[in-house]
């Protein structure tokens, strides 16, 4: 059980082990297909892009939001969600902003994995439906981007505190938890 | 749980916060044998923290998981074309209060108007009978699980091990990507949208119900231990529970035709109904439809 703090270095990152088991502290960032699309259409357009992106530990998630009287927001409910949608989208997500490393459930792509590999960048698989444990991990909401996306979508941040718990499934060696598994897998009948 | 009479609309929000913050007992049951069979460290790990996480849910009554889904209503029993409203009325409402998620955007724009209502939503089934009720059974559909659905027109000839085959590729390819340990809805027959249909209607059955046609019964037993026996395990991380249960119906089909289709539920199969009477409302979360 290996506290990671955020922001992550690239030495962090592949400092990972394939299968060891971590929590999160500190700064995480959500984002989702939509999020994904915008960040890069913008960064190609040679326009602003939060800051925060770079070398993030990114958590594929859309949570469910309450806004307090006061304007600030707090988490309810935070849960990975299936981060094979972002196949497509990460690998150059990973090379433009050097993402240390990605919060989701299911796993990815090889391509994803090349990406990882050449930047140092990890995945940590969180528990599907875990949702309430992963709010409370997720603690403080310090800003929002992008929330003409809407709440699924937008850009949240968090201060988080034993975030997990989170298995290192797939390495900056090009390793797969998910591969490993699917390559033993038994179909019968 | 029984309540005096209530107006459709409350009984919708409630069906809502109950099936969300509440997992039906069959399932906490089949996860914590689940968890005792177990011997993987990374499968354990995953099972623990599914237990904690409903613990916390129903302790806070909370949404068990951010993805409150889809809400599919079925309704069966006596009841007049307002009560379409009133369900709309039921969602808009719980969406803000228990809260939901707004889940439902426009399919080509991805507006999303925040209600999870929208065209030709919420999604409501008709089953008119001539019983002196009304039965609101609701299952919030995640797309976690949902995107993983998958038809097959198989050919006559590929028989009851063609269709084995296509539910554990089904199931198999989905990978972690559904949130294994699922619930995975088998329909047989019919007409492929009829299919489609009966393999989520599969999903309302309770883990421990037996199906009645021997058939299905013994099919289901045979997919359970395939499925078990892959390795999958929970997330798709590996290990010895991959299901927690398969669920099948079936309806007649034409002579050329033998369409199977899977729908997997997530861990998280959330379900409830609410039987409505003239004395009052007894909600619970294991009545088949």
């Amino acid at each position: 059980m290996k506290p990671l703090r955020a922001p992550l270095s690239e030495a962090d990152a592949r400092a990972l082990k394939l299968g060891e088991t971590v929590y999160v502290y500190g700064n995480v960032i959500t984002g989702r297909d939509e999020m994904h699309v915008r960040a890069l259409k913008l960064s190609e357009e040679g326009a602003d892009v939060p800051k925060d992106i770079e070398e993030s530990v990114l958590f594929h998630c859309g949570p469910i939001m309450v806004q307090r009287d006061d304007g600030s927001w707090s988490v309810v409910a935070a849960g990975p969600t299936t981060s094979a949608r972002m196949n497509k989208l990460e690998p150059e997500m990973i090379r433009r902003f050097r993402i240390r490393a990605i919060i989701g459930k299911g796993g990815m792509s090889e391509e994803v994995s090349a990406a990882m590999k050449e930047v140092g960048c990890v995945y940590l698989a969180a528990t599907g439906g875990a949702a309430i444990s992963m709010a409370e991990g997720l603690k403080r909401c310090t800003g929002v981007e992008w929330l003409d996306l809407g709440m699924a979508e937008a850009m949240w941040r968090f201060d988080a505190e034993r975030l997990g718990p989170l298995i290192v499934a797939m390495d900056s060696e090009g390793n797969s938890l998910y591969e490993k598994v699917r390559r033993s897998l038994v179909r019968t009948p | 749980m029984k309540t005096l009479p209530e107006p459709v609309e409350d009984v919708v929000v409630k069906l809502l916060r109950l099936a969300n913050t509440k997992l039906p007992a069959d399932i906490g049951w089949a996860l914590e044998a689940a968890a005792g069979w177990e011997t993987g460290e990374i499968a354990c790990t995953q099972l623990g923290a599914i237990m904690e996480n409903v613990k916390k849910a129903e302790h806070l009554g909370l949404p068990m998981c951010q993805d409150t889904g889809i809400p599919v209503f079925y309704v069966k029993g006596r009841f007049d074309s307002s009560i379409a409203g009133k369900i709309a009325a039921g969602v808009e409402r719980a969406t803000k209060i228990v809260p939901l998620r707004p889940n439902t955007v426009d399919p080509l724009t991805r507006e999303n108007q925040g209600s999870n209502l929208g065209q030709g939503m919420p999604l409501i089934h008709y089953i008119p009978t001539e019983d002196d009720f009304t039965e609101i059974s609701v299952l919030p559909k995640g797309a976690g699980s949902e995107n993983m659905t998958r038809l097959g027109m198989l050919n006559p000839a590929d028989g009851i091990e063609g269709v084995k085959r296509f539910v554990v590729d089904s199931v198999l390819d989905a990978g972690g990507r559904p949130c294994p340990p699922s619930i995975v809805g088998v329909g047989i027959g019919g007409t492929s949208d009829r299919c489609v249909e009966m393999a989520k209607e599969a999903l309302l059955s309770p883990l421990d119900s037996e199906n009645s046609d021997p058939v299905l019964s013994k099919l289901e037993e045979e997919l359970f231990i395939a499925l078990n026996s892959s390795g999958l395990g929970p997330m798709g991380l590996g290990g010895a529970t991959t299901v927690l249960g398969v669920k099948a119906r079936k309806a007649a089909c034409h002579t050329a035709s033998l369409p199977v289709a899977v729908n997997i539920g997530c861990w998280a199969t959330r379900r409830a109904s609410a039987r409505i009477t003239s004395d009052g409302v007894v909600y619970s979360q294991g009545a088949e439809i």
